[in-house]
């Protein structure tokens, strides 16, 4: 096992708490959002106290330090997924890049012929995945239903893994764009994204890895994935929530319309109409979350620092122990892959007879904080025919001890609840 | 522990032993409400006897999906509002509501009126059950603004 020292905690100020009571702060739901380290809290409070002013706009020296910072920012987070800084768009999160492309496609009807190759319409094809989060299927949904598109999707086999074996039906030459997680928020499950690549690619339709959930917790590098688009949260990752990244390849980002409209994304602006700027600034209209983008830079050059190897490695370990101390009490189920291989550290569950909110509180109890309900992928639920699910989720900064407080804590619920 | 002051013993009797449970005929009203946080589900019918604010709650039946205290709170509500008038078993509603939102602070909450429902205060604690406790009680009131021809 190779985990990270266990020091880690200590830059983490929230993480030094207690809750309910006194207890110490077990905290297993990084997968909704993740503890900040002290540093991206010094960046963003130092961007406030010292350079605060909008970026890319104005002359005075405030505003050129507060662009400086904002574009530097811009460069560390290019860095981190081997991108090229100019093909880098913030957003607000995950959810609003995933829009982003979404809405470009519905735009691109009346965009100019340069956009034609985004434009969707009746008898095309959007392909997503049954293990979606929210995020990544109400778009794609709405999305067709705006333009008279037909959404289909893979679904799951019973291991928790993708059911590819219609690949070459469900991806086809109707097909426009292919949009799925790069790693499930609820089974952990990491699909075979080089193959589904592959084969849109082969079909001429585009590919959108919603990798909220990967981007996180493992060595991300775009060169490599062979997609078009790539979607995080600056949250889940150690930053400020209200930013988000949309990385796009930068020939397809060159030629997408724009999709939120205002200030700072236009060349020339006259009454009857407008030129818009190049990529990324066409799509960042509005003065942007600056403070939180050098947050995320910040948080960027953390993990960095660490090595995203070695964080993948300790979350691997720390998967791996989870499996093994939840699979040894009777009575819990684990929703998805039952080891570690193509998984990242998402470990759902169900406790015989005992409904996940019952478990849930008997763990908030104990000072343990899981995430308990459907997890945003409603639809994962109904394909295993269970309400909802117990889910733990593991970041650099846990230790075999938090998995330790999670398996006594069942066990603790089923005490409480006298099914065992 | 705190989790005894929230798990009653009147609730893990009710939770086990679901009184009233099941979707029975006649019924003039039936609703359906999910909690879009967790996805607990009731369907629940109400059967009327007579017309209007004085008719008398003559059955409520549901099939429910949830945890612990959804499930308790959907057995404690049919045992308080059948055999009341429509009237009376709105007013215990609210007073149960008042308790929901109290958020475990002293209400002058009527036990008489309450009977085993007081056993929620507990609950009101945690804002994320709130909820939890409401769902049935907001079913049954939908289904017998249905069952009046008050609402679509």
């Amino acid at each position: 096992m190779s985990l990270l020292p266990e020091e880690l905690k200590k830059d983490f100020p929230l993480l030094q708490r207690t809750v309910r009571g006194g207890r110490p702060l077990v905290y297993l739901d990084s997968g909704a959002t993740s503890q900040k380290p002290v540093r991206v809290l010094d960046a963003e409070r130092r961007f406030y106290e010292r350079h605060n002013a909008a970026p890319h706009r104005g002359a005075h020296q405030l505003a050129e330090e507060a662009t400086e910072a904002y574009e530097n920012a811009r460069a560390s987070i290019a860095r981190f997924i081997g991108a090229s800084t100019a093909d880098v768009v913030f957003t607000k999160n995950a959810t609003e890049a995933i829009n982003l492309v979404a809405y470009v496609m519905s735009n691109a009807a009346t965009a100019g012929p340069e956009a034609e190759r985004f434009a969707v319409g009746p008898g095309d094809e959007v392909v997503v995945t049954e293990m979606e989060h929210h995020a990544n299927l109400v778009p794609w949904q709405q999305l067709c239903r705006r333009t008279g598109a037909t959404l289909r999707w893979f679904g799951i086999t019973d291991d928790g893994r993708l059911d590819l074996e219609n690949l070459d039906d469900i991806v086809n030459e109707r097909t426009k764009i292919v949009a799925l997680t790069h790693q499930s928020n609820v089974l952990g499950t990491v699909p075979p994204v080089e193959r589904i690549a592959a084969r849109a690619h082969a079909v001429g339709a585009l590919v959108l890895l919603d990798s909220a959930q990967a981007v996180p917790h493992q060595r991300v590098d775009v060169a490599d994935l062979g997609v078009d688009f790539l979607t995080f949260s600056g949250h889940k990752m150690l930053g400020p929530t209200g930013i988000g990244v949309l990385w796009g390849r930068g020939e397809l980002l060159e030629v997408m319309p724009p999709f939120i409209t205002g200030g700072s994304m236009i060349e020339i602006v006259h009454m009857d109409e407008t030129t818009f700027m190049p990529p990324p600034q066409r799509f960042e209209a509005g003065v942007p979350m600056t403070a939180q983008a050098i947050g995320l830079g910040v948080a960027c050059d953390y993990l960095a620092e660490i090595g995203m190897d070695r964080v993948h490695a300790h979350e691997v370990a720390l998967t791996a122990y989870a499996l093994e101390r939840l699979g040894e009490v009777p009575g819990v189920r684990i929703i998805g892959p039952g080891t570690t291989e193509a998984r990242g550290g998402a470990v759902s569950f169900t406790v015989e007879d005992i409904h996940p909110h019952d478990v849930g509180q008997v763990l908030d109890d104990l000072g343990v904080e899981v995430r308990v309900g459907h997890h945003c992928a409603w639809p994962i639920c109904r394909r295993f025919g269970i309400p909802a699910t117990t889910r733990a989720t593991f970041y650099l900064y846990n230790t075999l001890g938090d998995v330790d407080a999670l398996a006594d804590g069942v066990r603790q619920a089923q005490k409480f609840f006298g099914t065992t | 522990m705190q989790l005894e002051a929230m798990y009653q013993e009147v609730i893990l009797d009710h939770y086990r032993n679901p009184h009233h449970r099941g979707l029975r005929e006649p019924f003039e009203g039936e609703a359906h409400h999910v909690n879009p946080t967790c996805g607990d589900e009731v369907t629940l019918r109400v059967h009327l006897d007579g017309e209007g604010q004085d008719a008398t709650v003559a059955d409520v039946s549901y099939d429910a999906m949830g945890c612990s205290i959804s499930q308790a709170s959907a057995s404690v509500m049919s045992d308080l509002v059948i055999g009341k008038s429509v009237k009376e078993a709105m007013a215990v509603g609210e007073e149960f509501l008042t308790l929901m939102q109290s958020r475990g602070r002293d209400v002058d909450a009527d036990e008489d009126v309450l009977e085993d429902a007081i056993a929620f205060v507990g609950v009101s604690k945690y804002p994320a059950r709130i909820k939890c406790a409401l769902l049935a009680w907001m079913a049954w009131k939908d289904a017998t603004a249905r069952a009046l021809g008050e609402a679509s």
